[in-house]
């Protein structure tokens, strides 16, 4: 069983709790083959519960989604049992096809083929605006 | 590389000086720019009629020696047939040197900018920018002023919905001692994002008032826009507040004597016909800046001097 301990792979910890599913679905994780663990509601010392998610083989993972999601996430990458890196992963600079505009005023909503694409506008409040109408996240 | 005007803040103060300098330089020398972009074409892309600024961009490429081509309305073109923005966008640059778009989408220009190797101008974008206007607007502040700084600036009637209201602001925001009156009903306020975002965030000196009467002594500049009837809930409200936003001769008599009035035009009934003829009436002689500032831009963009 992963849920303890994994040899190999990765563990994206400090997840806010509640975000782990949608996390695992965002990331792809539902299409691994390999052995999967999403924990949910686990005791954190700092926020009071968070969600682990443990993934027994090495893979990319998006950074800008993570850091989208909550900067406060690490990814520790564990080679034979031992922690070898821990990542934290930044508020991205730009999100593609990761968000999408709800303005109906926005180009976006007539041209299907458009990537929906946000920019980090504010990196104190986190504030990200559409690049064709400038819309809030 | 190539360079676009999408939104006003793309152009540093030091370009926006540098575009005003030619404007003024073309009013007193037309003659030496009469053959500047010869054989050179401007593509106007109109997806929506506004037949002025449509005018305007045509008159000034004509002014420089130089081609029009495009469409007015898209109802009758390609790009009725649903071709994409980005496919109008890359077709054009095969037979045009600049592109000035007009589009009811937000964001439309943007996408025709980053999709083809020629100059893309916004020339308006739904309720979003249209910075062709405010370049007009700061040419006529500079012209009927002589300067930016220090000026107190009144923004009149729609607050709320007014784009070039919003754009006027963060551009002038960028100049030294520059304050504002903002003179609305309470519905038609200036929204949040403006206050904090430009405002409160530069430390720029405001005042929020609902009566034009009582700011109008203070006022370098009155910049007037339209209160319109379907921004109101109740029809009540609407008859109550229109005409305290309707500038009238009695309202400007105590206007200094050196304020200008201006107005993106067209006008409906917000400046009453008999201050036309009052020398502080300003937006006639702004739709003639207007060309002007935007032969100095394709100059600009295109790379010509
Ligand atoms: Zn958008």
């Amino acid at each position: 069983m992963i849920i303890g301990t994994i040899v190999n792979g990765l563990v994206i910890d400090h997840i806010p709790a509640g975000k782990g599913m949608e996390l695992y679905l965002h990331l792809g994780l539902d299409k691994l083959s390999c052995e999967v663990a999403l924990i949910r509601n686990a005791p954190s010392d700092k926020f009071g519960k968070k969600d682990i998610i443990k993934i027994a083989e090495k893979m990319d993972l998006d950074l800008d989604l993570l850091g989208f999601i909550a900067p406060q996430i690490t990814v520790n990458v564990i080679e034979n049992g031992e922690k070898v890196e821990k990542i934290h992963p930044a508020l991205p600079e730009k999100l593609t096809n990761v968000i999408r505009c709800r303005n109906p005023r926005c180009i976006t909503s007539i041209e299907q083929e458009l990537p929906h694409v946000f920019r980090l506008t504010d990196a104190e409040s986190g504030t990200y605006r559409c690049i064709y109408c400038d819309t809030k996240a | 590389m190539k360079k676009d005007l999408i939104d006003i803040l793309d152009l540093s103060t030091d370009e926006i000086n540098s575009l005003i300098a030619t404007a003024e330089d073309i009013i007193a020398n037309p003659d030496s720019y009469a053959t500047k972009c010869e054989r050179k074409k401007l593509a106007t892309l109109f997806y929506e009629p506004s037949t002025r600024t449509r005018l305007s961009f045509e008159s000034a490429m004509y002014e420089l020696g130089g081609h029009v081509i495009g469409f007015s309305d898209a109802t009758n073109s390609s790009v009725s047939k649903g071709e994409s923005v980005a496919d109008t966008a890359r077709t054009v640059e095969c037979f045009a040197d600049i592109i000035a778009m007009r589009h009811p989408k937000e964001g439309a220009p943007y996408v025709a900018s980053i999709n083809c190797g020629i100059p893309v101008i916004n020339a308006g974008d739904g309720g979003h920018n249209h910075p062709t206007q405010t370049l007009t607007d700061l040419l006529t502040i500079h012209r009927e002023m002589g300067a930016f700084e220090g000026l107190t600036v009144g923004c009149c009637g729609d607050l709320k919905f007014g784009r070039t209201v919003h754009s006027l602001i963060s551009a002038m925001s960028r100049y030294e001692g520059v304050r504002f009156v903002l003179i609305s009903p309470e519905e038609l306020r200036i929204p949040e994002h403006v206050r904090t975002e430009i405002l409160d965030k530069k430390g720029i000196e405001y005042v929020e008032v609902r009566s034009l009467e009582d700011a109008m002594p203070q006022l370098d500049i009155l910049y007037m826009t339209r209160v319109q009837r379907e921004r109101f809930f109740n029809e009540a409200d609407y008859i109550r507040l229109k005409d305290s936003y309707i500038l009238t001769p009695e309202k400007l008599a105590s206007a200094k004597e050196k304020m200008r009035v201006l107005h993106p035009l067209p006008r409906v009934n917000e400046i009453s016909v008999a201050v036309d003829a009052d020398p502080r009436a300003a937006y006639f002689r702004q739709v003639h800046n207007g060309k002007y500032i935007r032969m100095a831009l394709i100059l600009k963009l295109l790379g010509i001097e």
